[in-house]
């Protein structure tokens, strides 16, 4: 339908003949009519209208935010049997930068004998360490493995630190301008750390059964914070008050029949502690919290049912009124109709138990059509004032009633379960 | 004149083998007020029924495209009495396109009216006095400017009035509280247990310096709802004879339906009641 079709308009002659001639170019793009875009799609469909990545980019490189320098260097070729060094422009190499290193200090031979000479190492040994600590970049697991004598990581850590620490001290011109430096600030400390690698090893050693255990004492242990938090938090206004009376209260702890001691008036935990268990409330919300404890164990369904059945008997499903004994008959309203619901549940369980005795009799008529009418009476249970709680059989052509009028009237009841025509009589609230 | 404390006797509720409170105080000091301030009277809870909603009028030829409406929130006794016993101060949470949107209101009656368009949820928050609970309480209400059935004009009389009625329960409240709204009539204080001595109940203070807290005289009083439990009692007793009617009938259908499973003799399956 073209704009110009429905205001009427003439087309010129020229864009008729281009439409007819775009038209079909553009049908056979277009999807088929009849099947959705998205089903479409999934055979492969119409190629998109427009390209997803532009080609040209892709080869683009990310803009560098790094400085480039340059250097001008000198090179020879090895394909060059004189040896001419000529001179060219190179980039600068770019990971330069990584190269990092430590700044490892050395000493002199006069520092040594001065202040770094310790009973358990050598100079010799002192000087090894330090080659190597400069060589492997204080990568002391390296360095104790590759240690001509056999020393463990911790004696080597604490040699390096301490002797880095002393000259350090040394060479500063007041103790002062070095007291910031980490190797100042922080001593090595070697039982520390042999202690804490022990304790990592053993957290990292230990088996299911002991990691279960250490969280259940640790969960304990919260708890137990926890509830003594809260007792101490409930106690804090007490205190300030209970301060006051220190004195009086002692005196009347001596007095007769009195079991609290002095310490435990200055600390009232009795009191405290039902200000933490019981709290203000509102009585709709406890009714909720009780009726969603009573209905627990009931499905979602059921609980469908509750309220239905509580509609059909005209009651608020939330009390307009929620007084105490509003919602306490509220509550045992429900509790009933779940009885109600299971018992109904029950019999019906029953009845099926019992139709399954039955040879052949599924496939009578009325008994099938009652049954279904009767299924869906159960469902709302209030509909009538007269409810037929049928025991239903599927027996065949017995004539069943389904409202009985008068008292007392005893129906037909089979004899047994096998080859029984007649089915017990069904309750009916005239009955009662 | 200040009564000395060693002439009190206070048998603590701590000790199993006492279960009821005997407390004797004389004239109350100020120390032994602080000290009942840390007990608690155990087996009974007190309990406040309130009403907090909304009454919402159309302002009609004075309403303007933002402020078409006038309305009051408010909590109130559900007798009108004075709250101010209880409830220290009330926070009142509008939607954040007013200005403030946290209204503090300090004394009773807790009410706050507004000029406005738009319907929304208001929270509201009750805080109690010290000796009552430390904890706010939490209510939210829906403020309904537009009448349900939208027939004709609006009337600028007859306001959109949304109430609902609740309960706070106090259980074991503080020995000081307890003595200074037991005679209150806002609260209600349940039928005490044999043996139980109370203390002298102070006056009632009058805790808003302001006048009158209760809302009997209210303005808008000729518009509260009446909330009686006695219809409700009614629908929820006479529901409950039905519901256990059925429940018997049941019962004795599957007796029989137990008894019809097993196999029987002619005779004995007949059940004439």
């Amino acid at each position: 339908m073209d704009a110009k079709d429905i205001l009427g308009l003439p087309k010129t002659p020229l864009s008729i003949t281009q439409e007819k001639k775009s038209r079909p170019q553009k049908d056979s793009q277009r999807k088929p009519d009849g099947i959705s875009r998205e089903v479409y799609a999934l055979t492969g469909g119409v190629a998109p209208l427009m390209p997803s990545i532009d080609v040209s980019q892709l080869k683009r490189r990310p803009p560098s935010d790094e400085k480039i320098t340059w250097q001008w260097l000198p090179f020879t070729s090895s394909a060059r049997k004189d040896n001419l060094q000529l001179y060219h422009w190179a980039r600068d190499y770019s990971f330069a930068k990584y190269n990092k290193s430590v700044d490892v200090i050395r000493y002199t031979d006069e520092e040594y004998e001065k202040h770094l000479t310790d009973p358990k190492w050598t100079k010799e040994e002192t000087d090894q360490l330090f080659d190597l600590c400069e060589r492997f970049d204080l990568r002391f697991i390296i360095i104790a493995d590759r240690f001509p004598t056999p020393r463990t990581v911790e004696e080597l850590k604490d040699r390096y630190y301490s002797v880095s620490r002393t000259i350090l001290v040394a060479r500063a011109p007041s103790p002062g301008e070095v007291a910031g430096h980490p190797l100042v600030k922080e001593p090595y400390n070697v039982t520390q750390e042999i202690e804490r690698k022990r304790a990592l090893s053993m957290v990292l050693s230990q088996t299911k059964h002991q990691e279960r255990k250490d969280a259940e004492v640790l969960a304990e242990a919260k708890r137990i914070a926890e509830s003594r938090m809260a007792a101490r938090a409930a106690e804090e206004p007490d205190l300030p008050i209970a301060s006051d009376i220190g004195p009086e209260s002692a005196e009347r702890a001596v007095g007769p029949g009195d079991t609290i001691s002095p310490s435990n008036v200055q600390v009232p935990a009795p009191a405290a502690a039902p200000s933490t268990s019981l709290r203000v409330y509102l009585r709709t919300y406890a009714l909720e919290q009780m009726v969603q404890a009573a209905s627990s164990s009931a499905g979602l369904r059921t609980i469908k049912r509750v309220e239905q059945t509580l509609q059909d008997l005209e009651v608020n499903l939330k009390p307009k009124v929620p007084t105490k004994a509003v919602c306490a008959e509220h509550l045992e309203l429900r509790k009933e109709i779940l009885t109600l619901l299971n018992l109904q549940k029950q019999l019906q369980y029953k009845e099926a138990e019992g139709s399954s005795f039955r040879d052949g009799s599924y496939g009578d008529m009325p008994g099938s059509a009652k049954r279904s009418q009767r299924a869906a009476d159960q469902d709302r249970t209030f509909v009538l004032d007269t409810i037929s709680f049928g025991v239903i059989p599927g027996d065949r052509g017995v004539k069943r009633e389904q409202k009985r009028k008068g008292p007392g009237r005893a129906s037909e009841t089979s004899s047994s379960p096998a080859g029984a025509h007649k089915r017990p009589r069904k309750m009916k609230a005239s009955d009662l | 004149m200040p009564q000395t404390v060693t002439e009190a006797q206070v048998v603590d509720g701590g000790s199993a083998s006492k279960p009821q409170r005997i407390i004797k105080l004389g004239k109350t000091t100020d120390d032994s007020d602080k000290k009942s301030a840390n007990r608690r009277v155990k087996d009974v809870e007190l309990c406040v029924p309130i009403v907090y909603g909304t009454i919402a009028f159309y302002l009609g030829r004075k309403a303007s495209e933002s402020q078409s409406h006038k309305w009051t929130v408010y909590v109130r006794g559900a007798t009108n009495e004075d709250l101010g016993a209880v409830i220290k101060h009330v926070v009142f949470q509008l939607h954040p396109s007013f200005n403030n949107p946290t209204r503090v209101v300090e004394s009773p009656p807790f009410e706050l009216s507004e000029c406005g368009w738009g319907e929304f949820e208001i929270g509201i928050s009750l805080f109690f006095h010290s000796d009552v609970c430390d904890k706010k309480l939490d209510l939210f209400h829906f403020l309904k400017l537009y009448p349900e059935d939208e027939s004709g004009p609006q009337s600028t009389k007859k306001p959109v009035v949304m109430e609902s009625y609740n309960e706070i329960v106090f259980p074991e409240p503080s020995e000081c509280f307890f003595a200074r709204v037991q005679n209150h009539p806002a609260i209600h204080v349940p039928r005490l247990p044999a043996g139980f001595s109370l203390p002298a109940p102070a006056p009632v203070e009058n805790m808003n310096d302001r006048g009158r807290g209760d809302t009997k005289d209210h303005p808008l009083s000729q518009w509260f709802m009446n909330f009686s439990e006695a219809d409700e009692l009614l629908k929820l007793a006479s529901a409950r004879q039905q519901v256990q009617a059925h429940i018997v009938k049941l019962r004795r259908e599957l007796s029989v339906t137990d008894g019809m499973l097993q196999p029987l003799k002619p005779a004995s399956s007949y059940e004439c009641i």
